[in-house]
This record gives structure tokens, C-alpha cells and sequence, in this order.
């Protein structure tokens, strides 16, 4: 039972990392129309800058994050303007080529500057809380109510706030929202450079916790995606229920099955709901 | 001869009846028509008989053969071709290759047929290229052959589009909107080739917009309103429906029904 | 014959005769021949990837994991277990076709970027395999020594230029292959699946089996490569599964022309060229190759031979098109009988307002 309370907390908190991570691909693919295959490299790159401010110049835990989040958001922005925007027109499978050579440009980039090697952040929140018996450490407890903060915040911004509305009217339908006067155009930088802010998030939040490396962004590709198409592509309740299910499901399936069978529960998660159904649970029938 | 029978044909979308309880039958030989307001479940019905979307109720009937689940690769190779309102043609290709598309469902060679050059491959493309010539022809547009479908006007398009559906060999051809776009003085020419299918061997179900034309081609006409039977009839009983003329033309500006009684 | 007036044919065989004489030059520099001979290689599991992305308009993002599962079955095949080469690489080629055909009976129900990602997880999922099933794969440690092809007394595929004619005729097998598909009612069928999926249905493609046969055959092309890379090679390593290699392939196929027949060995060849330039840079090149790639897509989608191509096809159809018009007013005027009919015919494209069935271009 502690064994299970504490692999519950692990799980949680690790879905509150896929949350942040997932919810911006979903907005993303809501809003532009793309799956955005360079969203594990955002993450990885959020990692290593969020690293570089902490360990590096040595700011304190929360603005090393904010710093790397606000750098995230610029580099997300000129991601959309420079690849995604000149291709807006072009066959689907451009844009995907051109993220995939996105994805290979930010590895390279950032395994020129921080090495091919593991590294690692230390944690600067120690200590333990018990919790019905069972131990959890504090970064985890800081995780959980991080990821639901921002979770608040984002409904916040995209239900009351101006830029949050339209990201929303064009989510639901794009002519329309021209029509009324809202730009496409500038909804979409605001919406890739927030996605790359929410991953950076996720992943100054996880790495005290896991090892740094270039590749790190590759494993949560396939689970973002994972989750996200469980949700429904461009679903946001469905990517926060999809990233805690898929959490848990990992967490419990490492504890109770084998660890190294975790990996490959997201992998199973997209082939099963793939095969049952080819676009997504969640997503309404669309008419054709 | 009844060559499509259809019966107590219903689709749902999440609770609204796009289709409700449609009977029809086309009979081999003539033109058939349907016609109703927007959103009257005319592109639905079409959709319904040719596999595009599985009835929630009940049945589609061809040549005696019970068709109501089938895919649309079965329903085309069993002889029923159709063309769309919209997605015509494919764009990036001469309007001869577009055509040639239309074989598809026709071909038996395999790929190893392909790469070894068979005589059956062989025999194969040239009845493909008779075919597909004589199909351009037969609707008037074969000079325009070697065309980008992009490229060509409007009418040509419209043209290959039925050419390409004739290409499948069909008994019975749907049409959807086959003449929207086309300008006015030269739906004329083309309401001929329509009638000239059944000649030719294929049975026409058509959807259209322009009345005068529907009246002119039409030997019987079914009348959609919400998803549902308005109406059936000879064009001369539609008409003088007065169901009809409330629920539909009665309330169109440029009703036909109007310019022929008066 | 027509085939000598066609310039696509003319360029693919100067290419292939070109590539064929490279013995003649680099026959000593066993280093040279071992490049490209790797080079082509990758370039059939390119031909793959052309049939899939070029033709059918899916991405695959699995091409690497086949390229992998190939190499690593005629690497451990022949290593591990003893087998002989041909057998290994028949088993392994098979292999790849059993989990190609697998997988597509889940990727036709897919398309666009369902489809991608999907293959995305599979090759991730190859990938991870391979580097992690240490007690089969020996992970990072790799397979060494892999045997060379038995040439059965005749050929010493030891010596690079034998195993250079043996990867060359294979390839020419591919090429041929792909000239074979592209014009036939299979090709065309792939076609139609790229252009419009919804369009393809009506006129009765089986759109979703073919997409799976189409995998299936992306995944044969993949493991045929990647088997005769790891007997090149002599020592295979996860990287030769990685997403790295599906990103090359990528490189690949969009400098030479996707859908093109002789677009992926010419971009191949070039790349796998400038690859050995970058050879010093070999961990940071995609610093430089990923904006290439992204600038690629954006400013030159169509390739080299696609470029080639397109202008051929234009200068093609405009004759081709005023052929046809020719003979139309020929036989209009022919119709009308009559002295003055030849004349009508000469300067009919100016004054003809159109026919019924024959309306004017508009533009």
C-alpha cells in the first residue's frame, strides 16, 4: 500500500510533466493544423537552458526556469515565423520534414554546447514529506502543484484574456476567425512560442529528477504524441486527462510489471487507439 | 427493369436525421433526379449508396444484390460510378491520366505484372488507353488530352469528371452538381451528354441546382426536404405538386415552375 | 525509339553508366569504393521511402528502423549464428516484410500525420530495441564481422569492387522497379492516394490496402539496404537504426526529387558526397544540415530531377498540346469539307470561337 501510494505520487507527478508538455503540442496542432514533430527538442533545449541559468550563473531555481521559459517562447516564435509560416500553404508532409529538420538542428545545437554526455541539475528543493506512511520527496510535491497552477493559469488566459480567446476562436474554426478580424497569423507565433514556454516548464520541473542529454526530448516525442492523440488531437481536456492516465499507466506498469516495460506502455497506448480508432478517442465526428 | 432500389434509407449524425426514411427507385435506361433545398440530404444520399457512409437503417439494393455495407471499391466495381460537387480531378495531372485513374478499379495486373512486362499487362494498358480516349472523346474534351486539369476551364473539367466516372464502366453513374459552375449558355450542351448516357448503357442519378435543366433531363424526380420524401413524380406532377411549390419552389425567386405555366 | 528521344531516360542512364564506371577511377582507393558503395545502399532503402512518401504522399518516419532490423538480421545472422550470407539476407529481407505488412495493417487505417506519427513510434520503438535487448543485440557494443556475400568460388565479394557491382546490380534492380511501378495502373493508384484520398475512394483505388501494400514494400526496400550495409560495412552499431538514419534518407530524397525514379540515387550520390566533406564536423552536421533540410522544403520542395522533370514535362505537353490541336481542327475542317477548309485549319486558333463541346481556354 505505501509501495502504491508512493508510485501513485511518482505517477502524478510525472503526468503534471506531460500535462504542460502535451498541452502545447495540442494547441499547437489546434490551432496551426500541424503535429509539430520538434516539440520534444523544445523540451530538451527548456532542460538545458533552465540548466544553464541554475547550475552555470547560478540564479535561483524558479527565475532560472521563467528565464529559460521566456527565452523558449521567443525561440518558439521565430520556429513558426521562419519553418512553419513560409510552409502554411504547402502538402502536409513538408511541414513535417521540415520539423523533423528542426528537431535534428536543436539536438546538434545543443549537444555542440553542453556535450553528448549525460549531465545532471541538482535538485535544490530537498527534503521528504510522508504522506499515509509513504515517502515523497518535495520536488515531486513542487511538480504537482507547479503543473496545476499553470494548468489554472493557461484556462485562465485562453478563456478571459484577449489573445487566449482568439487562440480558441481560430482553434474552432479558422476562416471564421479571420473573418472577424482576428490574424491568423500573429495567433500562431503567440501559440507555438506558448507551447515551447509550457514544455520548457515541464522540463525545468522534471530535470532535477532525470539526466540531461540531447536525446532526452526523443522518449517524450513519442509520449506527447502518445497523449495527445489519446485526447484527440487539439483537445486540451483530453490532453490533461491523456498525460495523467499515461503517467500513471507507465508509473504502475515500471513498479508492478517490469521497468523496463514503462517505456513502452506509450508506444502500446498510440497502437491501440490507432488500431481502434485511426483519429483519436476523443475527436467529434466530422462530416464530410 | 429496376436497376437501384432503395428502402426505408436512413443515416444519423449524433441525433439529426441527415437521411430519414428515403424510397427510390431508378429505373434502367432513364435519368433520375433528386432535388431539394440546402441541407436536404441530397449529398448524403449519394454518399449512402456509394459506400462513402454506412446507413443506420435501411437497405441499398443494385442488380438484385444487396449493396447497403458495401466499400466504395465494391460498390464502383460493381457498376456504380459517381463524380463529386467539388473534388473534381486530380489537379497535378493531364486530364488523359486523370481518366486513365478511372481504370484503376478495372485493372487486374499486379505489380509483378509490371515489372515483367507481361502480356497481360501489356493487353492491359492498351484496353486502358482505348478506353480512356474513347471516354474523353465520347464527352468531347480529348484535345485537351495532355492538359493539366488545373489548367483547363470549368466545363472541361466537369467533362472529365463524368469521362473519368464513364471510365470505371458503369451501369449507373451519380452525378453530383454536374453542371454547377458552368455558365449558363452552355449547360445546354451539356445537359445533351447527360442525356445521351443512357444510350450509352448508364443509368443517370442526378443531383442538380438548375431547375430548367432538371425539368428538360429528367424522367423521373425525387424531391428531398430535411433528409425526408417530399415528393415523386414525373417532372410534369413535381411540378404541379403543391407540397412541391410550398415547401421548395414556392418560395425560390426564379422558380421554373413559374416561366413554363405562364 | 522513343525511349532515345526521352530525356528522363537519357539522364537515369548517363547516371547509372556514370555510377557503373566509378571502379575505373577509385578501383585502388578502397576508402572511395567503401563510400559509395554505402552511398548506394542508402539509396535503396531510399527507392523505399520514394514509394511510400514519393508516390503515396505518407511520411514514414520508420525507414531508419528498416534500414536497422535489416542490418541487424544479416549482422547477427551471420555472426552470432553462423549462417551464410545469402541465406541471412533472405531471411532478413523477409523479415522486414512480415513487420512492414504488420504494421501497415494499422497504418492504412491511418493517413496524414496520424500516419507519421505512427511511423514515428515504430522507428523510435525499432530504435529502442535494438539498443537496449542487450542479450541478443549486445546494444552499445555492436555487431563485428559481419560476412561477406559468398561469391561460390567465382566472385571475391571481398575485394570492394566485386561487393560495389554486387550493391550496383541490386540497385539497378530498385531503379527498375520503381520505373516499372510509376508506370503502371500501381503506380498510378499510389498517385491518385497522394493527390486526394476522398477522390481516390470514389473511383473505387482501395485506398487503404494499397497504402499498406506500399508500406510493406517501403519496408522490403529498407531491409534490403540495410542487409547489404551491415555485409559492406563489417561492423553495425545502433545508429544504423537510429531516427538519424531516416533523416538522411530524408536529405536524400528531397535534394534528388521525391516521387521521382532516378531522384533518390542522384541525391543520394550528392549527398552522401558532401556528407564526406562534413566528415570532420560528423556529431555537429546537422547544425548545418537541419535549416538545409527546412530550407529545402521551403524554397525547393520538387528536387533536382524534379525540377529537370517538370521542365521536361512542360516543354512535353505544350508540343504535345498543340499536336492535339492541331488534329482537332484538322478533323473540324476535314468535317466541314470544302477548298476553304485548309485555310480554316491555318489560322483557326485565332479566329475558332468554340465549339460546343470545345470551349476556348480561359484563363
Amino acid at each position: 500500500m505505501t509501495l502504491f501510494i508512493q508510485q501513485l505520487f511518482n505517477g502524478l507527478a510525472l503526468g503534471g510533466v506531460y500535462c504542460l508538455a502535451a498541452i502545447g503540442l495540442t494547441l499547437v496542432f489546434g490551432v496551426l493544423r500541424i503535429p509539430n514533430l520538434a516539440h520534444g527538442s523544445l523540451y530538451m533545449l527548456g532542460a538545458y537552458i533552465t540548466y544553464f541559468f541554475l547550475t552555470t550563473i547560478g540564479v535561483p531555481y524558479i527565475a532560472a526556469i521563467g528565464m529559460a521559459a521566456i527565452i523558449l517562447f521567443v525561440l518558439g516564435v521565430g520556429l513558426e515565423r521562419l519553418v512553419f509560416h513560409p510552409l502554411r500553404n504547402s502538402p502536409h508532409t513538408h511541414h513535417m520534414i521540415a520539423a523533423v529538420g528542426a528537431m535534428f538542428f536543436f539536438q546538434a545545437l545543443a549537444q555542440a554546447i553542453w556535450g553528448a554526455d549525460f549531465r545532471r541539475m541538482d535538485t535544490p528543493i530537498t527534503g521528504e514529506l510522508r504522506v499515509l506512511g509513504a515517502e515523497i520527496s518535495a520536488q515531486r510535491i513542487v511538480i504537482i502543484i507547479t503543473a496545476v497552477i499553470v494548468l489554472a493559469l493557461l484556462a485562465w488566459f485562453i478563456k478571459r484574456s484577449i489573445h487566449g480567446q482568439t487562440i480558441e476562436a481560430i482553434e474552432q474554426d479558422r476562416i471564421g476567425a479571420s473573418l472577424v478580424g482576428i490574424n491568423p497569423s500573429m495567433v500562431s507565433m503567440l501559440t507555438l512560442g506558448l507551447s515551447a514556454l509550457l514544455a520548457t516548464i515541464a522540463a525545468g520541473l522534471v530535470a532535477p529528477i532525470n539526466l540531461l542529454s540531447p536525446t532526452m526530448g526523443d522518449a517524450l516525442n513519442l509520449k506527447v504524441f502518445a497523449i495527445i492523440i489519446l485526447g484527440g488531437l487539439g483537445s486540451l481536456p483530453g490532453a490533461i486527462l491523456g498525460g495523467f492516465v499515461l503517467a500513471i499507466a507507465e508509473t504502475m506498469t515500471a513498479t508492478y510489471v517490469s521497468s523496463a516495460f514503462g517505456d513502452t506502455v506509450a508506444f502500446i497506448v498510440l497502437v491501440a487507439v490507432l488500431a481502434i480508432k485511426p483519429n483519436g478517442l476523443f475527436t467529434k465526428a466530422v462530416q464530410r | 427493369m429496376t436497376l437501384l432500389e432503395i428502402r426505408g434509407l436512413g443515416k444519423r449524425f449524433g441525433g439529426l436525421d441527415a437521411v430519414k426514411d428515403v424510397d427510390l427507385d431508378v429505373e434502367e435506361g432513364r435519368i433520375t433526379a433528386v432535388i431539394g433545398p440546402n441541407g436536404a440530404g441530397k449529398s448524403t444520399l449519394f454518399n449512402l449508396v456509394h459506400g462513402f457512409y454506412r446507413p443506420t437503417s435501411g437497405s441499398i439494393r443494385f442488380k438484385d444484390e444487396d449493396i447497403t455495407h458495401s466499400s466504395p471499391h465494391n460498390t464502383v466495381a460493381g457498376g456504380i460510378a459517381r463524380t463529386f460537387q467539388t473534388t473534381n480531378l486530380f489537379d497535378d495531372s493531364t486530364l488523359l491520366e486523370n481518366v486513365l485513374a478511372g481504370r484503376i478499379v478495372r485493372s487486374k495486373s499486379t505489380i509483378f505484372d509490371a515489372v515483367f512486362h507481361t502480356p497481360r499487362h501489356r493487353r492491359e494498358s492498351r484496353i486502358n488507353e482505348d478506353r480512356a480516349m474513347e471516354a474523353l472523346e465520347y464527352c468531347g474534351v480529348a484535345e485537351y488530352r495532355h492538359d493539366l486539369a488545373s489548367n483547363v476551364p470549368q466545363e472541361v473539367q466537369k467533362r472529365t469528371a463524368v469521362a473519368m466516372a464513364l471510365a470505371t464502366e458503369p451501369e449507373l453513374i451519380l452525378l453530383d452538381e454536374p453542371a454547377g459552375g458552368i455558365p449558363e449558355e452552355e449547360t445546354a450542351d451539356f445537359g445533351n451528354l447527360i442525356r445521351s448516357l443512357p444510350q450509352r448503357g448508364v443509368s443517370v442519378l442526378l443531383v442538380e441546382h438548375k431547375m430548367t435543366m432538371i425539368m428538360d433531363l429528367a424522367d423521373t424526380i425525387l424531391v428531398l426536404d430535411h433528409g425526408q420524401k417530399l415528393a415523386f413524380g414525373v417532372p410534369s406532377e413535381i411540378q404541379s405538386n403543391p407540397d412541391v411549390i410550398h415547401a421548395y419552389l414556392g418560395s425560390t425567386p426564379q422558380d421554373p415552375t413559374d416561366q413554363k405555366e405562364k | 525509339m522513343n525511349a532515345l528521344k526521352n530525356p528522363r531516360i537519357i539522364g537515369t542512364f548517363a547516371l547509372v553508366v556514370l555510377i557503373a564506371a566509378a571502379p575505373l577511377f577509385f578501383a585502388h582507393e578502397n576508402y572511395a569504393m567503401r563510400v559509395i558503395t554505402v552511398g548506394m545502399c542508402a539509396a535503396i532503402a531510399v527507392y523505399g521511402l520514394n514509394i511510400i512518401l514519393g508516390f503515396t504522399g505518407q511520411l514514414s518516419l520508420a525507414q531508419g528502423g528498416f534500414f536497422g532490423i535489416g542490418a541487424y538480421g544479416v549482422g547477427l545472422l551471420t555472426t552470432d549464428y553462423d549462417w551464410s550470407f545469402w541465406s541471412a539476407f533472405a531471411v532478413s529481407v523477409i523479415g522486414t516484410a512480415v513487420i512492414g505488412y504488420l504494421c501497415g495493417l494499422i497504418a492504412l487505417r491511418t493517413k496524414d500525420e496520424y500516419f507519421a506519427i505512427f511511423t514515428m513510434a515504430i522507428g523510435f520503438i525499432i530504435f529502442l530495441v535494438i539498443s537496449r535487448w542487450e542479450s541478443v543485440t549486445h546494444a552499445h557494443s555492436g555487431v563485428n564481422n559481419v560476412k561477406f556475400p559468398e561469391g561460390g568460388g567465382l566472385v571475391d565479394f571481398g575485394s570492394p569492387v566485386a561487393m560495389f557491382y554486387l550493391v550496383f546490380v541490386i540497385l539497378l534492380i530498385c531503379v527498375y522497379i520503381t520505373y516499372a511501378v510509376r508506370r503502371s495502373s500501381v503506380g498510378r493508384t499510389l498517385l491518385t492516394i497522394r493527390t486526394s484520398e476522398d477522390l481516390a475512394d470514389a473511383i473505387g483505388v482501395r485506398v487503404g490496402f494499397s497504402k499498406q501494400l506500399a508500406f510493406a514494400a517501403s519496408a522490403v526496400f529498407g531491409g534490403i539496404g540495410g542487409g547489404l550495409y551491415a555485409t559492406v560495412v563489417g561492423f553495425i552499431g545502433p545508429d544504423s537504426a537510429s531516427l538519424d538514419k531516416t533523416f538522411e534518407f530524408l536529405m536524400f530524397i528531397l535534394v534528388g526529387g521525391m516521387g521521382t525514379v532516378a531522384g533518390p540515387l542522384l541525391g543520394s550520390m550528392i549527398v552522401t558526397f558532401l556528407f564526406e566533406l562534413f566528415q570532420d564536423f560528423q556529431a555537429y552536421r546537422f547544425i548545418v544540415l537541419g535549416p538545409i533540410i527546412v530550407a529545402l522544403v521551403i524554397f525547393a520542395p520538387r528536387g533536382i530531377i524534379g525540377y529537370l522533370g517538370g521542365f521536361v514535362d512542360k516543354r512535353n505537353r505544350r508540343r504535345r498540346v498543340a499536336a492535339a490541336r492541331r488534329s482537332a481542327e484538322a478533323a473540324e475542317s476535314a468535317n466541314r469539307g470544302g477548298p476553304s477548309g485548309h485555310d480554316d485549319a491555318a489560322d483557326s486558333h485565332v479566329t475558332r470561337s468554340g465549339g460546343p463541346a470545345a470551349p476556348e481556354e480561359k484563363k
